[in-house]
């Protein structure tokens, strides 16, 4: 571990979940009583590979050398000038192995499959991301691998689905309601509710029951401790006076502001997606949701008056998804992180932006964070530094950007 | 005493086994909720379940997802289920149960909620998705409005787990009677008397009641050996589907059909009606 947060002496350390995996009143295992043993297991061994140096060590082995880590901590020198405002650094999780962050979660619950003895893997995947990160896992352990997925998302995310069939993961649709991830999650669960003995369901964001969101969390927070440690290089100085990232589930987002929560000087931003506007069609459940209970977790939730879920709507499969991570609905109320809605044309921007100044181009979901930039750069002097976590590429969306009217 | 109560103990004198049957409320339609609850009522439902729809139900398997889609599709709400009760009641004293997701429970408000089912005629609560763990949610409401909280277990439930949640829950302990959906296959007779063998050793406060997978009559006799009855949904509700997706079948014979269904379930094949 490159560094440990350095907190005043005077501030109460972040410490959530609490032991029965709520961050305030979210989070908590809202579950059928046929998984509650599986998370009872799951937790056990979760806890004993906490305490095993052997599966820290497998782990940041396997980021090294498998996925590429330390990701680059890259200063952005013509986005900077472009903008004219604070200087900014993108944190390369474009660069992990698969092309995004989700790798690093993949790694650590293949791990604990491997540790409990279970045989078979399913996981649930919006724009694919998660799907190709457990497929690829899958592949290199030589696991049996089902990944459920929206039609509607396998035909806007087809080379993902490609490349999950090439790695040897069996793709199946769901065809229920939005078609999207939140299907895709519902199918993911009655599968493991069905195979709940031999099957450990990979989990791709700080959604679900506890102890996932806690858990992914874990695995992620390895973008944030990086950040302080490159960041402490380049500028003398662990903290930046911003981060920014894109919210979903939330799984990039919460890996780079973790190791930064105790750092109250530290301003966190999330972008969520509009969609076609707050007013519109959107994905945009921390700006407009209520409290609710999807997937096992209570959060905000986009629902109607009757808390039937609605259906969420972004440019972005990835973040098309009408619930968030239970972390966020609790770092949202105690106002620690700042989330604002960016619509898919600011997206689009977004991606604009970054490919024509930094040659690189970015995930459609990375993109939300992106169109943060030009406000933000001005919003703090030219000494700021404000750190924008770059969380995938944008190749898999490439149909959907040269498409775009 | 409750009425859930009362009908146990009723049924355990006289020793029989309960039979629970489950319908969505508003599936097929809404007008015809009432109807079909007099008419599984008339076939024989000891009690009933009258499931609450909702948009994301993870533990259903097919039957019981299209009829939760088909009655939201009619823009079913809570506010329906209870004046369903409410009509129900005016005929028939046979105990309700509302069993849903606890998401519209939790956006309703739980202790509006409990008030409304309570005065509706409800007489418990079973929320597959409300684990003991998270109960506190609704416990203290329910108790106070006098309605039954149901807690399942399941065949990979420990014994102490089985204890907890029958400490925990009021009016009967729900056994799933395997790891699955509602409607699957049961695996194996065996394997599921072994495990209701053991429930009914460690279910010592109350009725234990097997569901999930009971397709006929049979299978209901095979796993109530070790039961205080049992729950049946899914084939249920295929019946309903079938008998209202035939266009010109009168009503009346529609809901006839499914008293009938009912007692078969209960009793077995039409030849042993005589004694029902």
């Amino acid at each position: 571990m490159p560094t440990s947060a350095t907190p005043s002496a005077s501030a109460t350390r972040y410490a959530a979940p609490d032991a029965t995996g709520h961050f305030g009143p979210y989070g908590g295992a809202f579950v059928p009583e046929i998984l509650v043993p599986a998370l009872d297991d799951l937790k056990a061994a979760y806890a004993e590979a906490q305490a095993d140096p052997a599966f820290d060590a497998q782990y940041r082995h396997l980021l090294r050398e498998y996925v590429g880590r330390p990701t680059p901590l890259s200063f952005a020198d013509r986005l900077t000038d472009h903008l004219g405002g604070a200087r900014i650094y993108l944190k390369r999780e474009d660069l992990c192995h698969t092309g995004a962050h989700k790798i690093n979660n993949t790694i650590g619950q293949i791990l604990l499959a491997r540790r409990m003895g279970k045989s078979r893997i399913i996981a649930e995947t919006g724009a694919g991301q998660h799907g190709v990160a457990t497929a690829t896992v899958c592949a290199k352990f030589g696991m049996d691998c089902v990944v459920y997925m929206g039609s509607e998302d396998m035909e806007r995310q087809a080379l993902n689905v490609e490349r999950m069939r090439l790695l040897g993961a069996e793709v199946r649709p769901a065809v229920s309601g939005s078609k999207t991830l939140k299907d895709a999650t519902n199918e993911a669960i009655r599968d493991w509710v069905t195979n709940v003995g031999d099957t450990f369901y990979i989990i791709g964001s700080v959604v679900g029951p506890h102890p996932y969101p806690m858990m992914v969390r874990d695995f992620h927070r390895v973008i944030g401790e990086e950040t302080r440690a490159q960041l402490d290089d380049v500028e003398g100085r662990e903290t930046p006076d911003a981060v920014v990232a894109c919210v979903g589930g939330g799984s990039n987002a919460i890996g780079i502001f973790y190791p930064y929560l105790d750092d109250t000087d530290v301003d966190l931003v999330g972008a969520e997606a509009a969609g076609e506007g707050l007013n519109g069609r959107h994905a945009a459940t921390l700006s407009k949701g209520t409290p609710g209970i999807l997937h096992g977790a209570m959060s905000y939730l986009l629902q109607d008056a009757g808390g039937q879920v609605e259906l969420a709507h972004s440019i972005s499969a990835g973040l098309d998804y009408p619930g968030v991570g239970p972390e966020h609905a609790h770092l949202r109320d105690i106002e620690r992180v700042d989330y604002r809605a960016v619509t898919d044309t600011e997206a689009m921007d977004g991606v604009k932006l970054l490919s024509e100044t930094e040659g690189i181009i970015p995930a459609l979901e990375t993109a939300h964070a992106v169109a943060l930039l030009p406000d933000l750069a001005q919003q703090y002097p030219a000494d700021a530094v404000i750190v924008l976590n770059c969380s995938g590429r944008g190749d898999k969306d490439m149909a959907t950007i040269a498409t775009y009217a | 005493m409750s009425r859930l109560t009362d009908t146990f103990t009723t049924l355990q004198q006289r020793g029989e086994t309960a039979m629970g049957l489950f319908l969505t409320n508003g599936f097929p339609n809404p007008e015809s909720t009432v109807d079909l609850l007099h008419a599984i009522d008339a076939g024989g439902a000891d009690f009933i379940e009258l499931g609450m729809p909702f948009s994301d139900p993870l533990a259903e398997g097919l039957p019981i997802q299209r009829s939760s889609a088909r009655a939201l599709q009619h823009g079913v709400t809570l506010a329906d289920a209870f004046a369903v009760v409410r009509k129900f009641r005016e005929r028939s004293e046979t105990p309700v149960l509302l069993m849903g997701y606890i998401n519209p429970v939790y956006r309703f408000g739980v202790e509006a909620f409990c008030e409304a089912a309570a005065a509706a005629g409800v007489d418990g609560l079973i929320l597959p998705d409300l684990p003991p763990d998270e109960g506190a949610l609704i416990d203290d409401a329910a108790q106070a409005h006098g309605l039954d909280v149901v807690y399942l277990i399941a065949p990979n439930s420990t014994d102490e787990r089985i204890q907890a949640v029958d400490e925990r829950a009021t009016g009967f302990v729900y056994a799933v009677s395997m790891t699955g959906l509602t409607g699957s296959a049961i695996d194996g007779v065996d394997r599921v008397s072994a495990y209701l063998q053991r429930a009914r050793r460690l279910v010592t406060e109350n009725p234990l009641l097997v569901g999930f997978g009971i397709r006929s009559h049979e299978d209901a006799q095979h796993l109530s050996t070790h039961t205080d009855g049992f729950i049946v949904g899914s084939v249920l509700i295929n019946e309903v589907e079938r008998l209202w997706d035939e266009t010109d079948l009168p009503l009346q014979e529609r809901l006839q059909a499914v008293e009938v269904f009912a007692r078969t379930l209960k009793h077995g094949a039409p030849a042993a009606e005589a004694t029902g």
